[in-house]
């Protein structure tokens, strides 16, 4: 099947009925907290300080969700109002906007604390109308100009999207900086598949001394690793691994017993 | 779910408004009040981001006049209560705000307000 953003615009494909699959559908449940954790992770807040953040395209909630649960304020967009609607019966506790990203935001300079978006950017790519403001270079310089005015210094904006190109990377990217953000592109499971996500990861500020740097991709294969995993929790388990609590089932007395069995059934 | 913490930091951004674009004015407006969790940290973190007199103005166009004219130098619990109450509490449901400046209307309904510019008013 083809892509959903080359079907139709996104306010049209979530429509009642699919905004309504797309939400009861456990796997993609799975897939959007999975991803929404590790934008979080990627976000690095600062521990114990309540953030305040902006959820771009935030659909019918899933990954405001987790913000409720991690406990941070929030505020959401998107454009499709049937996706929203079911935010609503959802009873997420940010507010929500319905708002074209590609039209640019209105907020005032500072206002959040950081910035996430779950399989959005990539919709920004289609051209709907001739409109010269409705082109893919106008409305990405128009999102990224205005999503770095509104987010405070220093911050991130971490945003997971699904590129059919690397062209599109490219375009992405540079209109994201000459928009004035600094970092690039992080690829989680790049040799997998079905793992691998692609998240762009953009600073604002943090100058001088203290540089922000381009967190790592996570790796591993795609059997170990179906899926990704928050990366906290894949350190617990290998600490549960390496501390080797369990003991060797086929140790040294088994394998003598079972020899001696096997004698003994081949004599008979 | 407009909460007047959401409302202090829009602005309108129809295509050339630029100046005295804010705060959007409130319309015809109809409120619920509902129960937050209260967290001083977090006001406290949110505090020096505020337009103090917007918001003000605001809580009084939607009839709440707890909050003194002043942004006040002792940061209290008490004080922090009332800008807990305004600021998260507080939900227009329904109506509309408009830009000050090029009076675009932003209609409000269930809650959610539509930011949908038409394609003369992009910027």
């Amino acid at each position: 099947m083809s892509r959903p953003e080359l079907q139709a615009p996104p306010e049209i494909y979530y429509g009642d009925v699919e905004a309504k699959k797309y939400t009861n559908n456990t796997r993609v449940q799975q897939i959007q907290a999975d991803m929404t954790y590790r934008a979080l992770e990627l976000l690095n807040l600062p521990p114990d300080q309540p953030a305040f953040l902006l959820d771009i395209g935030c659909g019918s909630g899933l990954s405001g969700e987790i913000l409720d649960e991690e406990g941070y304020h929030w505020v959401g967009c998107d454009i499709a109002p049937s996706m929203l609607e079911v935010a609503l019966e959802r009873e997420v506790e940010g507010d929500l906007f319905l708002q074209d990203i590609g039209q640019g935001f209105g907020f005032r300079p500072g206002s959040f604390d950081g910035a996430i978006s779950i399989s959005v950017i990539q919709w920004l790519l289609n051209a709907e109308t001739s409109h010269p403001t409705s082109s893919p270079p106008h409305r990405l310089t128009r999102f990224f100009t205005t999503l770095h005015a509104a987010l405070k210094n220093p911050s991130r904006a971490v945003l997971q999207f699904y590129p059919s190109s690397d062209d599109q990377i490219q375009l992405i990217t540079s209109i994201a900086m000459k928009a004035g953000f600094g970092g690039g592109i992080v690829v989680d499971y790049p040799n997998s598949k079905k793992a691998k996500k692609v998240y762009l990861c953009l600073f604002v500020g943090g100058g001088g001394g203290a540089q922000q740097q381009l967190p790592k991709g996570l790796e591993g294969d795609e059997e170990a690793e179906a899926r990704a995993q928050f990366e906290k929790r894949r350190e617990r388990l290998r600490s549960r691994e390496k501390s080797g609590k369990r003991k060797n089932i086929k140790d040294r007395d088994w394998i003598l017993k079972k020899k001696e069995v096997s004698m003994i059934l081949s004599r008979l | 779910m407009v909460r007047l913490i959401t409302h202090n930091i829009l602005a309108c951004h129809a295509k050339g408004c630029t100046s005295n674009n804010f705060p959007l004015q409130f319309q015809d407006v109809s409120i619920e009040l509902r129960e937050a969790e209260f967290n001083a940290d977090f006001l406290r973190g949110f505090l020096p981001r505020l337009e103090w007199p917007a918001l003000v103005g605001a809580a009084r166009q939607l009839g709440d006049t707890s909050l003194p004219e002043e942004q006040p130098e002792m940061i209290d619990d008490e004080f922090l209560q009332k800008l807990h109450h305004v600021l998260l509490e507080i939900h227009v449901e329904e109506g509309a705000m408009v830009c000050p400046n090029c009076k675009h209307v932003y209609p409000i309904s269930n809650g959610i307000p539509n930011m949908l510019l038409a394609e003369h008013e992009i910027g």
